[in-house]
């Protein structure tokens, strides 16, 4: 590990610390990216599989997806804005774009758990059949890391408050941003290969 | 839950065995309350981050998982040689296959191998530890307590029955309740995990930490088949997590994935399992390759034959490793067209693997050989590993699978493969790098005994289950007195206890070379070592470097030797940073273990706290900025000159 400083560039960069927890975290993105292929691909080829559950034409509705994924992807510029006032040095900025972000986020949830509830009042639950096993799991791993990432961002303000920006908290504001544009691109692929599609077969 | 149903009862075998882990757990704690040894096991052990000592870890667990694994065997084989006295009955036998083969590839052949790569890889590229050691120490945490929770199941709750790799429906909820399923599944998640994290780590550590002007085409070809491992980890390791992940929601929350009912699919297990499994017989076998070419050409005393087409041949094997799957059960009935594809890919990875053979042979050819215990591993390895080779092209051509398929020929396959290609690189690597590790050698002559055991045991063993299964002897079959099959289970059985005895020897060993061995006075402890891991002094220091060396050919030591140069050149002395101790990743993974432990007796409360614990200690880490220290140059130089006797 050696400790020797840059002093040009953006800082999570400057330390070498720094430059391999970033190429960690995208190696790890990598690795996700093939958890969610897997949950696809399950996905997939259990369509149409719903037993004596409803069908997903019945219960998807536009109105309901169409405000997550407004929420979602305004939530992943806004985290784009914070990351842009990090480098401009703006902690300040950084802290309020974040906070925009993970309330955005948090009205994703909302507006995700509502929809759940809604599907099993209609029956269609994660037994009642394979179809919808897959679809709870799919979408609600995607869920559960927008959990994760809301509690992880949120530690990360408290240190920026009590350190301000350093090497070491923007390397990790910088990689929190990246798994929240992660959660979008696939979020990008629930709301297509799930959603639109089966609302239309 | 009543105590009866959470212990296991009425298996005299298994009342044995509870007993003899009482015995064995309360002389470990006699023993360090005794010494007082605790404060030393903690600070020393349970909270390093060194990757020497984890790597040392990870193997002695390894070693402990080979003895169950082959204690397991073992039963098996006096069961198929001696039906007739009932030594175990159907159900027995079920557990036994199960976590025989389980623990032997989940937790014996990777760990050691990823033991192994933990104590080398840094060293052969000069870095000083890995790029995350706090991460790396919560890996074979997850490993090792996934280890034990698997290991626990034959005395609490009842071991998994379904095979290793668990097919469903068998492994789901209708046909195998309680919590035999869930071990299998919370064992192996929790490794699973682990095992993700040193792939990204070691990834990254070879990547980003090598020895200044090593190019990657500069490196050891050990460290070349880690990071190609890593590659295959990283992509194939998901795939398990979720196919677990599903099984256990399966099972656990009433899901309809892979059950008859709901319009499950159950064959999706199959896929997905083999979608991880195939790469997985390559993450074991890789490594196994990159040992035998280290030992092979310090011993034939050469640079290794044709360098880049060994590089290039892994990582082809490694893509192709992902696009053959399909070949684990072509009798599934995908249809012609499927198959043959599959058949077609599966055969194409003989080529660079051939092309790998063709290299080792060709560093042998006009070499002077030297016969050490690790060199005689690694020639052996040849010849019995292409026997395993081209018995699976064999079993890759679809049409005859149908007949070779899930029987004793595929078992003599995989075992020809594993063992003389896994196993006996372990062993081999063990040996090899054992005075860097230890500070002395192992005793050679116990050595060739350990070795010549265990080898002839092995073809003993092996060779008569491939006419086992041409006669049509199935696997996973606990009734063997068909007048045909006798005779050649019997011969296979003496075999097997060939194998113990090599292996009692191998550890005999251990012990007798503690005492007796001559301790290690240089770092070149071989005297042909060719790769900076023989350049540091035995044994290592924990910085592992003073100064690293400017690296800009293969073989860098071999050069170094020639000029007179070392890893400690005082006018070149910087204070080191270093990584500091610390107790959070055994507490951190205590808690996820936990966790699993209640997830597999469906205790969701309990569960749910074990999870809020684990991710509380994440929390807890996220606000410790303690990064390490530094050693000053003072140090550095009264360590090294001692060590180096100056
Ligand atoms: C030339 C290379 C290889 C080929 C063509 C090959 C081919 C095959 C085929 C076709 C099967 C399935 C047979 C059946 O189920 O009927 C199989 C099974 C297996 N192979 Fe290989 N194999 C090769 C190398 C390896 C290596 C290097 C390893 C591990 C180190 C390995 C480990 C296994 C295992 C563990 C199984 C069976 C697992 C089970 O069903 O429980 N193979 N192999
Ligand atoms: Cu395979």
């Amino acid at each position: 590990m050696s400790a020797e400083e840059r002093t040009t560039g953006p800082l999570e960069y400057r330390t070498e610390a720094g430059r391999m927890s970033i190429l960690g975290f995208w190696i790890f993105l990598g690795a996700e990216v093939v958890l969610f292929a897997t949950l696809f691909a399950t996905y997939a080829v259990l369509f149409g599989r719903t037993a004596d559950a409803p069908h997903p034409a019945e219960l998807f509705e536009p109105s309901m997806t169409l405000i997550m994924t407004f929420l979602l992807l305004t939530s992943s510029f806004t985290c784009g804005i914070a990351i842009h006032e990090m480098r401009r040095g703006n902690a300040k900025g950084l802290a309020t774009w974040l906070i925009i972000t993970l309330l955005l986020g948090l009205g994703f949830l909302g507006a995700e758990i509502y929809e759940f509830v809604h599907y099993v009042h209609e029956g269609a639950t994660l037994p009642s059949s394979a179809y919808w096993s897959s679809f709870f799991v799919l979408a609600g791993t995607h869920g559960l890391h927008v959990t994760l990432g809301i509690g992880w961002a949120t530690l990360l303000l408290i240190q920026l408050a009590r350190r301000g920006l350093t090497n070491v908290t923007s390397r990790k504001f910088f990689i929190v941003s990246l798994y929240w544009h992660f959660l979008d691109v696939v979020w990008i692929f629930i709301f297509t290969g799930i959603y639109l599609i089966g609302m239309v077969i | 839950m009543a105590l009866d149903e959470f212990f296991v009862t009425g298996e005299p075998l298994i009342y044995a065995g509870m007993v003899s882990i009482a015995l064995v757990t309360s002389a470990i704690i006699f023993l360090l309350t005794y010494f007082k040894k605790w404060g030393w096991l903690w600070r020393e052990w349970l909270t390093t981050v060194d990757h020497k000592k984890i790597g040392i870890m990870y193997i002695l667990s390894a070693l402990v998982m080979l003895f169950r694994g082959g204690a397991d065997a073992l039963m098996m084989r006096t069961q198929l040689a001696f039906p007739g006295l009932e030594f175990l009955d159907s159900q027995h036998y079920n557990e036994i296959f199960t976590t025989h083969g389980t623990v032997m590839i989940i937790f014996m052949a990777m760990p050691f191998l990823i033991g192994l790569m933990n104590i080398i890889v840094p060293l052969q590229i000069g870095a000083r530890d890995f790029a995350f050691p706090f991460v790396n120490a919560v890996s074979f945490w997850a490993f090792f307590l996934g280890a034990m929770l698997f290991n626990i199941s034959f005395v609490i709750g009842g071991s998994p029955d379904a095979g290793w790799t668990s097919y469903t429906p068998l492994a789901g909820a209708a046909m195998s309740p309680g919590p035999g399923q869930n071990f299998y599944l919370m064992g192996l998640q929790l490794s699973g995990i682990g095992t993700l994290a040193t792939g990204i780590n070691l990834m990254v550590t070879i990547l980003k930490m090598r020895a200044p002007g090593m190019k990657l085409f500069h490196m050891p070809i050990f460290t070349w088949s880690t990071l190609v491992t890593c590659f295959i980890i990283v992509f194939a390791f998901p795939i398990l997590t979720v196919a677990l992940a599903l099984m256990t929601i399966d099972r656990i929350f009433g899901a309809q994935f892979f059950t008859l009912t709901g319009e499950g699919l159950p064959m999706m297990w199959a896929n997905l399992f083999w979608m991880w499994g195939h790469p997985e017989v390559y993450i074991v076998i890789l490594p196994a390759f990159g040992i035998f070419s280290e030992v092979i050409a310090t011993f034939a005393k050469k640079r290794l034959f044709g360098y880049n087409a060994m590089v290039w041949s892994m990582i082809i094997i490694a893509l192709l490793s992902f696009l053959v799957w399909v070949h684990h059960f072509f009798t599934m009935g995908a249809g012609a067209f499927v198959n043959s594809v599959f058949s077609v890919s599966t055969m194409l990875i003989a080529v660079p693997t051939g092309v790998k053979i063709f290299n080792w042979l060709a560093t042998l050819y006009k070499s002077r050989i030297e016969f050490t215990v690790p060199m005689l591993w690694s020639l052996a390895f040849i010849p019995s590993f292409i026997l395993g080779g081209v018995t699976g092209v064999m079993l890759g051509m679809a049409a005859a699978d149908y007949q070779f398929h899930n029987s004793y020929f595929l078992i003599a396959h995989f075992h020809y493969v594993l063992i003389a290609g896994t196993v006996f690189a372990c062993f081999a690597g063990l040996v090899y790098w054992y005075p860097k590790m230890f500070g002395h050698k192992m005793n050679e002559r116990i050595g060739k005994w350990a070795f010549w055991l265990f080898l002839i045991g092995f073809h003993i063993c092996f060779f008569p289950q491939y006419f086992l299964g041409l006669d049509g002897m199935p696997r996973r079959l606990f009734i063997t007195n068909i007048a045909e099959w006798l005779p050649l289970n019997v011969i296979s059985t003496v075999g097997a206890f060939g194998m113990g005895a090599g292996f009692a020897v191998f550890v005999f060993n251990i012990y007798y070379s503690y005492r007796y061995s001559e301790r290690e006075k240089t770092g070149d402890a071989w005297g042909h070592g060719r790769t900076l891991e023989w350049s540091t002094t035995t044994p290592v220091p924990f910085y592992n470097f003073a100064t690293v060396p400017y690296v800009d050919e293969i073989d860098p030591y071999v050069r170094m030797k020639e000029e007179g140069k070392t890893t400690f050149d005082e006018k070149k002395l910087k204070p080191i940073h270093m990584p500091s101790y610390s107790g959070q990743p055994i507490i951190m993974m205590s808690f996820f273990a936990l966790a699993s432990f209640a997830l597999v007796f469906e205790w969701i409360p309990l569960a749910i706290a074990g999870l809020l614990g684990g991710v509380a200690c994440m929390a807890f880490r996220s606000f410790d900025y303690d990064d390490g220290y530094y050693v000053q140059v003072d140090e550095i130089k009264r360590t090294e000159r001692k060590a180096r006797g100056l």
